[in-house]
């Protein structure tokens, strides 16, 4: 797997040779800042946590992320590099891999850069560090998830604003897959065993779970596995357009 | 000789579409084998199978006797290939980029640096070292291209018209680079340049409709084109009638066309029967009859004559399939 790494770096580098990765960093910490201050009511609520700031992280990403994992295979296609790229002595999982982690990588400096929201609740206040570390943890785990959709999304198609809208289709669906507009359809007739299965697809009740300081093994599980499976259909349809 | 690549029954479709049709060929070390065919023969399709990059519907590569399906990373090793159209990271810088093409070959620390600099001073990149990929002119891609494929001095190489939006001397330049690396190689070149055949190439295959037509060195294919052979007899314009009457008791000629010269004169251009060198019973007649004429002239068959016959032929005769079903 070493050129893993050779992927990685290649995928990771091209994200800041376009003005691409300093919008996206600005944007997302702009957006952060508003969402945490003035919709969650950081300060009113007077309590020395960082739940307004995680809380609307499913939201944010429903639009940041998409469009960083949307060029992952769409550009490859559009320009022809893929036929360079998958002549290479390098294998699919190389390449899968190596493109994932470079977003996953990417969007960890975007979130890395909201520490100040952590500085600024410990000055104010005694937060307890733990929650807030496993909410970083959550929060990082459900990039992930997002991104594994949206490169599986980009590998379908070669242009970008398909794969960015399918994307968040799919991504969209994860998150209702929780709420009662779902649930409500299908508690009617289906067993309760169905329901449930579809409440727990949610990204909400186990991104809130992590959120809340509770790190369960089912949870991580959870994330781990559903970017193992996009990945793998990701993958899957590379190969199958070879075909 | 030992076959490098080796193609046996190649065939690829696309929905009802066969763009490779029962393909078989094998290249051996120090040829240089051009791939000749109209734009849509099947030329790019039988590359990128080579390659590893589409999937056969049936048939078999092998590169350096590795299954391209069984082991495609051992074979892509092996393989040093220029896509059509040169694609490559527009956003990337060309040293930059020939730096990740060489990481992923397995090359690193200074063996990494020596390779890319003799790439670029090979194929005289230094001026366009610290220049992105996409503000490059069309000639200086292609270069970059052809840097890139041969980068790790693989065995084998395949170039998808490789001289493709240069100018003549860079032409020149790329062609006397593939004759120079030739000898200890296996070179697969498509191109619709017929010249550059005869430039560089020590075997021409014309493939039309994914189906291989002629297979053989370009003297050879010369001798099955229409007009090989021909003798030429350039009369004055008075004596034509005579010389032309007189041509009549020659056997074997197929035809005789005629071309207008300046000065008065004509160019009476006699084609033989497949196999048939006319130019001793001719110079016999002319010296009997003690006929006027100024030159005799033998020529050869061109390699674009071949071509239009073959591909011309062959697609009349998908029509003609195509109106019976």
């Amino acid at each position: 797997m070493n050129n893993l790494g050779v992927i990685f770096k290649r995928e990771l580098a091209s994200y800041f040779l376009t003005p691409l990765a300093y919008i996206f960093i600005v944007i997302f910490l702009f957006l952060n800042g508003i969402f945490t201050f003035y919709l969650g009511q950081f300060f009113e609520r007077g309590q020395a946590d960082l739940q307004p700031f995680f809380e609307f992280h499913p939201y944010l990403y429903l639009i940041l992320i998409p469009p960083v994992a949307m060029r992952l295979w769409a550009e490859e296609r559009k320009s022809g590099s893929i036929e360079l790229l998958m002549t290479l002595p390098v294998s699919l999982s190389e390449v899968v891999l190596g493109k994932f982690l470079a977003a996953w990588c990417f969007t960890a400096v975007a979130l890395l850069g909201t520490f100040p929201v952590w500085l600024t609740v410990s000055y104010l206040g005694e937060p307890d560090h733990g929650i807030i570390v496993a909410g970083y943890l959550g929060s990082l785990l459900m990039a992930g998830a997002y991104l594994a959709i949206g490169s599986c999304m980009s590998a379908l198609t070669k242009n970008q604003v398909v794969a960015f809208v399918l994307s968040v289709v799919v991504c969209f669906l994860f998150i209702v897959s929780g709420f009662p507009i779902v649930l409500d359809f299908f508690s009617a007739w289906a067993p309760a065993l169905i329901v449930n299965t579809v409440a727990s697809l949610s990204f909400l009740t186990h991104f809130d779970a992590i959120v809340q300081g509770v790190i369960d093994l089912k949870d991580i599980i959870y994330f781990a596995s559903l970017i193992g499976f996009w990945l793998f259909a990701n993958a899957v349809i590379v190969e199958l357009k070879k075909a | 000789m030992q076959a490098m690549v080796s193609v046996n029954h190649l065939t690829r479709k696309f929905g009802e579409f066969t763009a490779v049709d029962d393909l078989s060929f094998v290249v051996p070390t120090g040829e240089v084998i051009g791939f000749l065919g109209p734009n849509g023969a099947g030329k790019s399709t039988t590359m990128k199978m080579i390659t590893g990059f589409l999937t056969p519907t049936s048939g078999r590569v092998e590169v350096c006797g590795a299954d391209i399906e069984v082991n495609p990373k051992a074979s892509k090793k092996q393989i040093g290939y220029l896509p059509e159209g040169a694609p490559m990271y527009g956003d990337m810088t060309t040293e930059r980029f020939l730096r990740f093409i060489g990481q992923v070959r397995g090359f690193s620390g200074a063996e990494l640096t020596r390779r890319v600099d003799a790439a670029m001073a090979r194929i005289e990149l230094d001026e366009v070292r610290h220049q992105t990929i996409e503000t490059l002119s069309k000639g200086f891609k292609r270069r970059v291209g052809l840097a890139q494929a041969i980068l790790h001095d693989p065995p084998v190489l395949v170039l998808d018209e490789p001289t493709d939006g240069l100018d003549p001397n860079q032409k020149h330049q790329v062609r006397s680079l593939i004759s120079d690396i030739a000898h200890d190689k296996a070179i697969i070149i498509s191109t619709h340049i017929l010249e550059e055949v005869d430039a560089v190439c020590s075997r021409a295959l014309i493939i039309d409709r994914g189906r291989l037509l002629a297979d053989g060195t370009p003297r050879e294919l010369e001798t099955r084109a229409e007009g090989h052979n021909a003798v030429e007899l350039v009369v004055a314009v008075e004596h034509q009638q005579q010389v032309s009457s007189s041509l009549q008791a020659v056997d074997n000629i197929l035809r005789i066309e005629e071309e207008p010269l300046d000065g008065d004169r004509v160019a009476l251009r006699l084609l033989p029967n497949t196999g048939i060198d006319l130019l001793a019973s001719v110079n016999q007649l002319i010296t009997e009859q003690a006929l006027p004429v100024e030159q005799v002239h033998q020529l050869r068959g061109r390699l674009e004559q071949l071509f239009r016959q073959l591909t011309q032929s062959s697609s009349a005769q998908a029509v003609n399939a195509g109106g019976q079903s």
